[in-house]
């Protein structure tokens, strides 16, 4: 019983999603990208929760895993005949090689899962501020040396002629792999030492919890989440290094903080909240009608619009929408 | 003169020593109001942007320099004042983490503004252009505006040593910045030390913003952008507790940064982000306190 209870914790999230999908395969084409683009966020606002809600350190630098898992699975996706035009300077061994679509997200993954291990072991033994800092670091490093290393991917390209394979479907999948791995972390051994380093790390320490283990093991498979995300981006859109920067990182943070950092719930209310806003706002910004009023608002409305909504929710609500708790339908028993 | 070694000459050295000198400037402003209230105002630069943008209206209205200055100043002080109110002041007391958040909304929000009202490809403010004329010393082209910016930034260190260390508000900031809560209970009035902290790191904001124009006159919504970031990596490197570790961290960022870009041949100094964030990583895992601070005591129970 006790385990079926904790079931209801992946419902609300999985059902939402699910939810989301279908109502995107009913509205017209043009608008169902406006869905795809709102699940793949979830995908990389799950990954960010993973570690940054359960272990409450801020990192800055997550998008790094999305931009290597992006150009993994976009430079491996760029049919050979292709790739001379839009990457001249390739380097040989990624030159003469495709893969299909399911390798490459894989792929995508395992470089993501893999950079954030390195990344993490020096990193993960630090706290607060200077783990902002330094996970900002990553963040540049990884823009910098993607911008001007040509033999892995584009550069200052953009990676265009990526099939174009993130569906509704494929993104509603990708969406649900990356809650339930959250889910099932959250749930495990780990994810409970994990969040009782965050709640008194001097006395998970004094039990004998290994802070730096467990925030390790969590930003491995964030980062093996967000790489997948990452993929997943490259086969929605045009991809290019500042797409994957400073305005993903952005969008991504609020939507985790608007949702509330400490849930799974939080992550995904937040990023379908604020992809559905942001998306009403795009379509706003070509001129729209609302109730009969025609509305043509300013490019850049969005990001006000939205930085507004991120300020207030943090000074009303700093715990977020959902109050940073889980879905549940009927409350705990006492 | 030149050395041998990466081929630094004087007027690079010179230029560095600019820069090293404007993030000093900038370290101070966001070390100031971390003092007093913990945050760290990640939306420190588009005070500058909003400052440089007031610049550029000026030239274009044709006001003489010493108008677009107070206009600078003016605007970035109206501005941090509206900042501390709607979004400091509300959030103070809540964890750094969520401070941090906050202003890097404000940052984006702010960037945004700026590009509905200027368009992206911004302004230019030409009326201190004159200052980018050389002078020659012993042989040497200099800059004017880097003897200007030196001079300058030593000058408001100097004033601002001065009030921290003799004047009742500057003893005041001194100690909320140790323990606010002690202050607070001994008399130290909260809202006034706030206040101040915040307009003095708003004006140096404003100098900050006269200088950056003349280095670069065109004004675009993601002006200072790359530099306020730079400068947080310099001011957490240096230690962000005390403010002259905070400033020597902010020097020796800016100082590095217009070294290596300025000696180092175009497809390397491309990679110049990456090694001075990697420096910083490193400096970071081996004192994570910062550069320039006494090791602290991990929290024990």
């Amino acid at each position: 019983m006790r385990r079926l209870l904790g079931a209801q914790e992946l419902l609300g999230p999985a059902l939402l999603v699910i939810a989301v999908a279908l109502v995107g395969t009913v509205v017209s084409t043009s608008n169902a990208s406006y869905f795809i683009d709102a699940l793949v966020k979830v995908a990389i606002v799950v990954a960010l929760y993973l570690f940054i809600g359960n272990s409450g350190v801020l990192s800055f630098g997550h998008i790094s895993f999305v931009a290597l898992g992006a150009w993994t699975a976009g430079v491996l996706s760029v049919p050979v005949s292709e790739k001379p035009a839009i990457m001249p300077n390739l380097a040989h061994f990624l030159r003469d090689r495709a893969t299909g679509n399911l390798t490459s997200l894989l792929l995508a993954a395992i470089v993501g899962g893999i950079c954030a291990f390195a990344v993490g072991l020096p990193l993960m033994r630090l706290s607060g501020l200077a783990a902002g800092i330094a996970t900002f670091g990553v963040l540049e490093i990884t823009h910098n040396l993607l911008r001007y290393e040509e033999g892995i991917g584009p550069g200052l390209n953009t990676f265009s002629s990526v099939p174009e394979t993130t569906t509704l479907r494929q993104a509603a999948i990708g969406a649900l792999v990356v809650i339930v791995v959250a889910y099932l972390y959250a749930r495990s051994r780990f994810g409970r030492l994990l969040r009782a380093t965050r709640e008194d790390a001097a006395a998970a320490r004094a039990v004998g919890t290994s802070v730096y283990r467990q925030r390790l093991i969590a930003f491995t498979i964030s980062g093996l989440l967000a790489g997948l995300a990452g993929g997943l981006y490259v086969h929605l859109l045009p991809v290019n290094t500042e797409s994957v920067y400073l305005d993903l990182t952005f969008i991504t943070l609020a939507m985790l903080v608007v949702g509330g950092a400490t849930s799974l719930w939080g992550a995904v209310v937040g990023a379908l909240a604020v992809s559905a806003l942001d998306s009403y706002l795009a379509v706003a910004e070509n001129g729209t009608s609302l109730f009969g009023w025609h509305i043509d608002l300013p490019a850049g409305t969005r990001v006000i619009v939205v930085g507004a909504l991120m300020a207030i929710v943090l000074i009303l609500r700093p715990a977020g929408l959902t109050g940073g708790r889980e879905f549940r339908l009927w409350p705990r028993a006492a | 003169m030149t050395f041998a070694f990466l081929n630094i000459d004087w007027q690079t050295l010179a230029d560095a020593t600019a820069l090293g000198a404007i993030y000093a400037l900038m370290a101070v402003g966001i070390g100031l109001v971390f003092g007093v209230l913990r945050l760290v105002n990640f939306a420190y630069g588009q005070l500058v942007m909003a400052g440089a943008f007031a610049l550029a209206l000026a030239s274009e209205w044709g006001w003489p320099v010493w108008a677009g200055i107070a206009l600078c100043f003016a605007s970035v002080l109206v501005l941090s004042m509206l900042m501390d109110r709607l979004v400091f002041r509300p959030l103070r007391g809540h964890s750094p983490a969520v401070m941090l958040v906050a202003t890097f909304a404000v940052a984006f929000l702010l960037q945004s503004l700026a590009l509905i009202w200027f368009g992206p490809l911004g302004k230019i403010a030409s009326s201190l252009s004159s200052l980018n004329q050389p002078v020659t010393i012993s042989g040497v082209d200099i800059r004017k505006i880097t003897i200007v910016a030196v001079v300058v930034a030593v000058l408001c260190l100097v004033a601002l040593s001065l009030l921290l260390e003799r004047t009742t508000i500057g003893l005041h900031m001194r100690a909320s910045s140790m323990d606010f809560q002690t202050a607070r209970m001994l008399g130290v009035r909260a809202n006034r030390v706030i206040g101040v902290a915040v307009l003095l790191s708003g004006a140096l904001a404003a100098v900050v913003a006269v200088m950056l124009t003349v280095q670069n006159p065109l004004v675009t919504p993601d002006f200072a952008l790359r530099d306020t970031i730079i400068v947080l990596a310099g001011v957490v490197l240096g230690g962000m507790n005390r403010p002259i570790p905070a400033t020597l961290g902010g020097f020796a960022i800016g100082f590095a940064t217009g070294l290596l870009g300025g000696a180092l041949p175009t497809n390397q100094s491309q990679y110049v982000p990456a090694f001075v964030f990697g420096a910083v990583i490193l400096v970071l895992l081996v004192r994570p306190g910062g550069l320039f601070t006494r090791r602290q005591m991990a929290e024990r129970v």
